[in-house]
């Protein structure tokens, strides 16, 4: 790829290309990454703002309402007028709140969600980043998400915002740890820390050898670890049914009370940016990722695009279908019931793995 | 200079001035937050030695568990800082020493002339090289016995460290959900049969009341 663009630079510039190239050339990598993390975060970015309309469509339609249809045709412009109002809006600081640490909590629930996609393949090749440890690298830095929520909450230094903190500081660290050992089992069967290996070693098994590769992915060898894995997803971003961290009937919003303007909707990107991230990420280790469900179509990321769409629409349907979780029931799910399953699962894919029954070799 | 060198000072400065702000923040909370931004440099100075699952994992269990919990105790605590600074000078000359302990035991162990450090092989990794599968392997099979005795002791800790706090409050208003998913309607409410109210016939109009 990185030849073809050369190439067509080449051809855009014609003679003039040569000393642009000479001039450019120490810092071409350097400018080639830049390029790929503006390829990747320009659509993101504009999924976000299609998510929030689709979020409203959907669960409009699902609670017989119309939802947005007012700015542009069918609505579609709505989360342009939304984006443009929050950016104008001022960004107040409570007279209370500790400054710098208030300006950094925003920054700091950003960063994570966007620097998490350096690592996600889209297809084979299309990566920012082909690391080894590509499944550490998405915990390890999924992990520092948390620090947002808990510094906006602290900085605030209000009530709401610090009760918001602290549930999602607790919600955040107990569903990281059912993430992590669901992963585990993956991790097992595919025996690499590597997303793009992850997706190929799901291209194989005695399934795909008859054609239909939908049944040698993990989702269906590793049935209790996906179901785990997907609601211990949802509890990650907060969102609904898990949406006490910022339960707007007990907290108001939680950690974003005191926010405004653009430093709220850093929130807001960070958490839709976290849904799309795990429906990437559910459909790259469970779902095979760009792999075609049947032998006779080709592979490619519209399949991937797809399995990600349908996550998506996951998430907004049990946005409008369930009602608020009490919070030492949430608690109780992920200690008391996802631990001790994935601890077990991993033990009986072990057990799996070393019988002759093997399904992976 | 190469561009590797010019990162290891970057990462090694902020690592030591977030250090140093660590203990001169006068908000505790401050303090464990330079605290955290230590650990990251620290995890990009061990990425630059190549060990990336000990980076990760450094930045997994440090900044994403520990210090979490250590901020959430942090924030609510009223920590008054004035009593906190009172025996500054008493303890000084104690913590002087255990200062100069440590600069001494880290200037024999990096002067590596005394230890030996060119008789070490050579850095030169091949490009497919997993730090993480090395480490499993030695974890796994030379360690086996020493690894899973550190996590049972672990696991002790924990428990003991849960059946320490573990108290049953009398007044508790908690519910087993067990217990609540398995309730009948007739636990709860009784259906009593009733005769149907009859609406009495309109009384008659009276005499001489006029219509």
């Amino acid at each position: 790829m990185e030849a073809t663009v050369l190439n067509l630079l080449a051809a855009v510039f014609g003679s003039l290309w040569a000393p642009i190239w000479s001039l450019i050339k120490p810092v071409w990598p350097l400018l080639w990454t830049l390029a790929k993390i503006v390829l990747i975060m320009a659509p993101l970015l504009l999924s976000v703002a299609y998510l929030t309309f689709w979020e409203r469509k959907i669960i409009g339609w699902m609670q017989v309402r119309i939802g947005p249809n007012r700015v542009g045709p069918w609505g579609l412009l709505q989360p342009i007028a939304d984006g443009l109002k929050l950016f104008f809006k001022e960004v107040l600081f409570p007279t209370a709140a500790d400054k710098k640490l208030f300006v950094l909590g925003p920054i700091m629930a950003i960063a994570p969600a966007l620097a998490l996609w350096a690592v996600i393949p889209f297809s084979p090749g299309w990566v920012l980043a082909n690391v080894d440890a590509g499944v550490l690298y998405l915990l390890a830095i999924s992990s520092v998400g948390v620090y947002g929520i808990i510094i906006a909450g602290w900085a605030s230094n209000s009530k709401y915002p610090f009760f918001g903190a602290m549930r999602a500081s607790a919600q955040m660290i107990s569903y990281e740890i059912s993430m992590g050992l669901a992963l585990i089992t993956v991790l097992m069967v595919s025996n690499s820390l590597n997303l793009t290996d992850i997706v190929m070693a799901q291209s194989k098994g005695r399934f795909a050898g008859y054609g239909i590769d939908v049944l040698s992915w993990n989702w269906l060898p590793l049935l209790p670890m996906f179901a785990v894995y997907l609601i211990s997803g949802v509890a990650e971003t907060n969102r609904a049914p898990f949406d006490v961290v910022e339960g707007e009937s007990e907290i108001v919003a939680g950690h974003m009370v005191e926010y405004s303007g653009m430093a709220f909707a850093m929130f807001f990107l960070a958490e839709y940016a976290n849904m799309i991230l795990i429906s990437a990420m559910t459909s790259i280790f469970f779902l095979g990722g760009w792999l075609s469900p049947v032998g006779f179509l080709p592979d490619g990321f519209h399949w991937m695009a797809a399995k990600m769409a349908a996550i998506l629409f996951f998430f907004l349907w049990i946005r409008a279908t369930f009602p608020r979780y009490r919070y030492d029931q949430i608690m109780r799910l992920g200690w008391k019931v996802f631990v001790p399953l994935t601890l077990i699962w991993i033990l009986v894919v072990g057990v799996w793995m070393m019988s002759p029954l093997t399904i992976w070799k | 200079m190469e561009f590797k060198t010019l990162l290891f000072y970057l990462f090694s400065t902020v690592t030591v001035v977030a250090a140093l702000r660590v203990i001169t923040a006068r908000n505790p909370v401050h303090a464990a937050l330079f605290l955290v931004l230590a650990f990251f440099n620290m995890a990009g100075l061990w990425l630059l030695l190549q060990a990336e699952f000990l980076a990760l994992v450094l930045i997994m269990v440090y900044v994403g568990a520990v210090m979490v919990l250590f901020l959430f105790v942090v924030m609510m605590l009223d920590i008054n800082i004035e009593r906190m600074r009172l025996g500054f000078w008493k303890h000084l000359p104690l913590g002087a020493l255990v200062g100069l302990l440590l600069i001494g035991e880290m200037a024999a162990v990096l002067s590596g002339r005394y230890f030996g450090l060119a008789n070490l092989p050579a850095h030169n990794l091949p490009a497919n090289y997993s730090n993480t599968k090395e480490l499993a392997r030695v974890l796994y099979t030379e360690y086996a016995y020493p690894f899973e005795i550190a996590s049972v002791i672990l696991l002790v800790a924990i428990i003991v460290a849960v059946m320490l706090t573990l108290r049953r409050r009398k007044d508790t208003k908690a519910m087993h959900p067990s217990d609540q998913i398995a309730v009948k309607a007739k636990d709860r409410m009784r259906l009593v049969k009733m005769a149907p109210e009859v609406e009495l016939p309109a009384p008659a109009a009276q005499p001489g009341e006029k219509a």
